[in-house]
């Protein structure tokens, strides 16, 4: 301290040994290193696209993209620019990801849940399951899916029939919807009615409980709204029951909705791949939780419910949350995998357009802020919830 | 002890049995698999599935399989063709290596597992092992490439398969650690210039898939090169595979110093040490010895990854397999194929995860 106090007011330590000062000047050291490179990169990345006369920019967003893709949940044609052919690439990235999340939270847990079961033959093959899918590239395990669907599924005139209206060939997954109805209308504006009254119920009891103590069943009855509400619209609207179901016609299914072998064997690795991980996450979360905590609040009276709504989970989810949304993001990133099976996701999308335009520091550029993004929004959502459960100690 | 505590031998001299039904094998299902109706149920259900799939699955994998056959008599029998791998196993785990030379890199492996083997052991672990890491990792480089001492040149492009593979997650791992813990320090640091790079080199880095790395590698680093300069795929895959990694053990090494107690730090200055004998000498031993483990964890997720390099059509274990299946003497057989490659990296994969689970129970007792 006082050598820092001397050389400020007389100078006498020399510049060298004054660590501020010495900072300051690796700070300017390494930007100047850094600016240098970027330079030099610079000018070879100049030079070398005017040598292969390479256009630069993001013009080429203007231009037609005159290739087709074969899953798009917009319209798309290959007469569309190539800005709306990234965007339907945008599109499927966020479409995979969306449902492989909610299976894979859903799988993860059911496999976590089974990881601890005292029931010895399901918590072994629960463990084989985690160990085995964790310890296998998440590649090779898409491969092998989508060589289940093209080589040992038969084809659709022999198509497997697992459930019902369920078919499985090696063109892909067709299962049976509801045909569309005005009843559907009507039941999904009844489903909303029905969670606007939850919520406000949910304040009044919460209300009525710490004025008066008085309890209200809020779990059973929210889920008796919910499902009651749409069920009795249902009936009132004529209960249609007609379904779409898939025919063969010709070489492939027609009617109800049909899933392509890409998507459904990107879906079916993502999905293993990561709720092996899920699962170990909610194993961890739950064991974290001391079996004194439990013992204490039987002692305090609460039932198994209460147990669980106000003692256990509130505490596992605050060791859960965290690294489930990195697996959440883990799965995301991981199904830019789709170029090596050929669903055609955002990377795909931007691959083929880099082999087209030959702008590859463009297209490699979007892939990395299109996934930044991503990652950005759900670290927001995490610090956010962080805070929000963050443990007020004393 | 107290002779006085001692109960007299007579209080012992008449011990009842627990039931039958509740101890050995008997009292173990009981209590294992039917402890109650939800369990019993359970365990039937599980029983009943495992009855419908397994036998199936036995009979393909190993009554109706064929191990030794060509592929036109496999594709009349009904089981499973194994034949597809050991046709072509050669191939598939060397890839296009001369054939002759494969002496060479199954050697180089078998150098590697040695080292790894011997590290194993914690009481091994000095500066004479970090040495005789370097020097086998320059042999093994030296018997992959060749020429000198009488060795053929044999150029990377040729190089494939499983030592391909284990040549990036292990090179990558190495090269990556120094980059990985000085990107740790610098964003430890105080200088707010060198900490926002270092923040954001590993936060861009952690938030992009690997894939979007290995493109640039093939396709925009030759742009950054000077006319007439070029490197080979492998080695560019190389590249983004240690840039890759190095931002993931910044991660890790970071927990490690944040778990550093600050007592260490005062310690370290009141005996007069600069910043750089601080670190090499009281902070970075104890923090990197904690990180082994999770460090582990992040060469088993290097070794998985580098599975991608095959988007980039360089020749690894994944892609040598994959060149098998297009031959039309082999094709449809996938699933053999792909198992045999899965059972290579799940093997390797649980020795190391196992590993580094025990060294994290070790480590636990001794720091206790």
């Amino acid at each position: 301290m006082t050598a820092n106090h001397n050389s400020k007011t007389s100078g006498k330590v020399s510049f060298w040994n004054d660590p501020s000062k010495r900072s300051i000047l690796y700070q300017v050291t390494t930007l100047l290193l850094i600016g240098l490179l970027g330079y030099y990169l610079f000018s070879n990345i100049t030079h070398n696209l005017a040598r292969q006369s390479i256009a630069t920019g993001f013009g080429f967003l203007q231009k037609e993209a005159s290739f087709e893709i074969g899953e798009k949940l917009i319209p798309y044609s290959a007469a569309d620019k190539y800005a709306r052919a990234l965007w339907v690439g945008v599109l499927n990235t966020l479409l995979v990801s969306f449902i492989g999340t909610i299976l894979t939270v859903i799988l993860g847990t059911f496999v976590g849940v089974s990881r601890l079961s005292k029931n010895w033959l399901v918590s072994r093959i629960a463990a084989i399951y985690i160990e085995v899918l964790q310890d296998i590239p998440v590649l090779l395990q898409l491969f092998f899916w989508y060589a289940f669907f093209y080589e040992i599924l038969p084809s659709p005139r022999q198509a497997l029939q697992p459930i019902d209206g369920v078919f499985l060939c090696n063109r892909g997954l067709a299962f049976m919807v509801p045909v569309f109805q005005p009843a559907h209308v009507y039941m999904a504006i009844s489903f909303g009615i029905g969670c606007l009254i939850v919520f406000v119920l949910r304040l009044w009891s919460r209300k009525r409980q710490e004025k008066t103590g008085k309890y209200f069943p809020l779990f059973r009855s929210s889920l008796g709204i919910l499902i009651g509400l749409p069920m009795v619209t249902w009936w009132l609207s004529g209960a249609p029951t007609r379904m779409d179901i898939p025919v063969l016609t010709g070489f492939n299914f027609k009617g109800g909705v049909n899933v392509s072998p890409e998507f459904t064997a990107l879906l079916l690795g993502l999905v293993l791949y990561t709720s092996a991980f899920v699962a170990e996450v909610v194993r961890a979360g739950i064991q974290s939780v001391s079996h004194g905590q439990t013992e204490a609040a039987m002692a305090l009276g609460l039932k198994p419910g209460h147990l669980l709504k106000l003692v256990i989970l509130p505490q596992a989810l605050r060791v859960i949350v965290p690294p489930l949304t990195s697996q959440m993001l883990n799965l995301t990133k991981n199904s830019s995998l789709a170029v090596a099976i050929g669903y055609p996701d955002f990377v795909s999308v931007a691959g083929t357009t880099i082999n087209q335009t030959g702008q590859a520091i463009e297209g490699v550029a979007m892939i990395m802020i299109v996934y930044l993004f991503f990652s950005l929004i759900t670290s927001a959502f995490m610090n956010w919830y962080n805070k929000r459960i963050a443990l007020v100690e004393r | 002890m107290d002779s006085k505590n001692q109960p007299s031998k007579t209080v012992y001299a008449k011990t009842v049995k627990p039931p039958v039904i509740q101890i050995g094998p008997i009292g173990w299902i009981r209590k294992n698999l039917f402890s109650d109706w939800f369990n019993s149920v359970l365990t039937v259900i599980t029983v009943i599935f495992l009855i419908k799939t397994v036998p199936p699955l036995v009979t393909w994998a190993f009554v109706d399989s064929l191990w030794f056959s060509t592929g036109a008599e496999c594709h009349e029998a009904g089981g499973a063709c194994w034949s597809v791998v050991t046709g072509n196993f050669r191939f598939i785990i060397f890839g296009f290596y001369p054939h002759d030379q494969h002496w060479r890199p199954f050697l180089a492996m078998i150098l590697l597992a040695g080292l790894l083997f011997y590290s194993q052991n914690r009481d091994h672990w000095n500066k004479y092992l970090a040495y005789g890491w370097i020097l086998g990792l320059f042999l093994m480089g030296l018997l992959m490439k060749g020429g000198i001492l009488g060795l053929d040149t044999v150029e990377s492009t040729q190089w494939g398969g499983l030592p391909l593979t284990l040549i990036l997650s292990i090179f990558g791992l190495t090269a990556a650690y120094p980059m990985g813990v000085l990107l740790a320090l610098g964003r430890q640091s105080r200088m707010p210039i060198i900490q926002s790079l270092c923040i954001v080199y590993i936060e861009l880095i952690r938030g992009v898939p690997l894939i979007s790395l290995l493109f640039m590698s093939s396709v925009v680093f030759p742009l950054f090169l000077p006319e007439g300069v070029s490197f080979n795929n492998i080695l560019r895959a190389q590249v983004a595979i240690i840039l890759f990694t190095a931002a993931y053990i910044a991660e890790v090494v970071r927990g490690g110093l944040q778990g550093m107690a600050r007592g260490q730090y005062e310690a370290a200055e009141s005996l007069g040490l600069n910043y750089v004998q601080t670190m090499r000498l009281v902070i970075l031993p104890q923090a990197l010895k904690i990180v082994i483990p999770p460090s582990v964890s992040i060469l088993i997720s290097a070794f998985k990854d580098t599975s991608l390099v095959v988007i980039i059509a360089l020749y690894d274990l994944l892609k040598t397999t994959q060149s098998t299946l297009t031959n039309p003497e082999w094709m449809g057989f996938s699933a053999e194929a792909y198992i045999f490659v899965a059972m290579i990296y799940f093997t390797c994969c649980f020795f190391m995860s196992n590993y580094s689970r025990r060294l994290e129970r070790e480590l636990n007792r001794s720091n206790r």
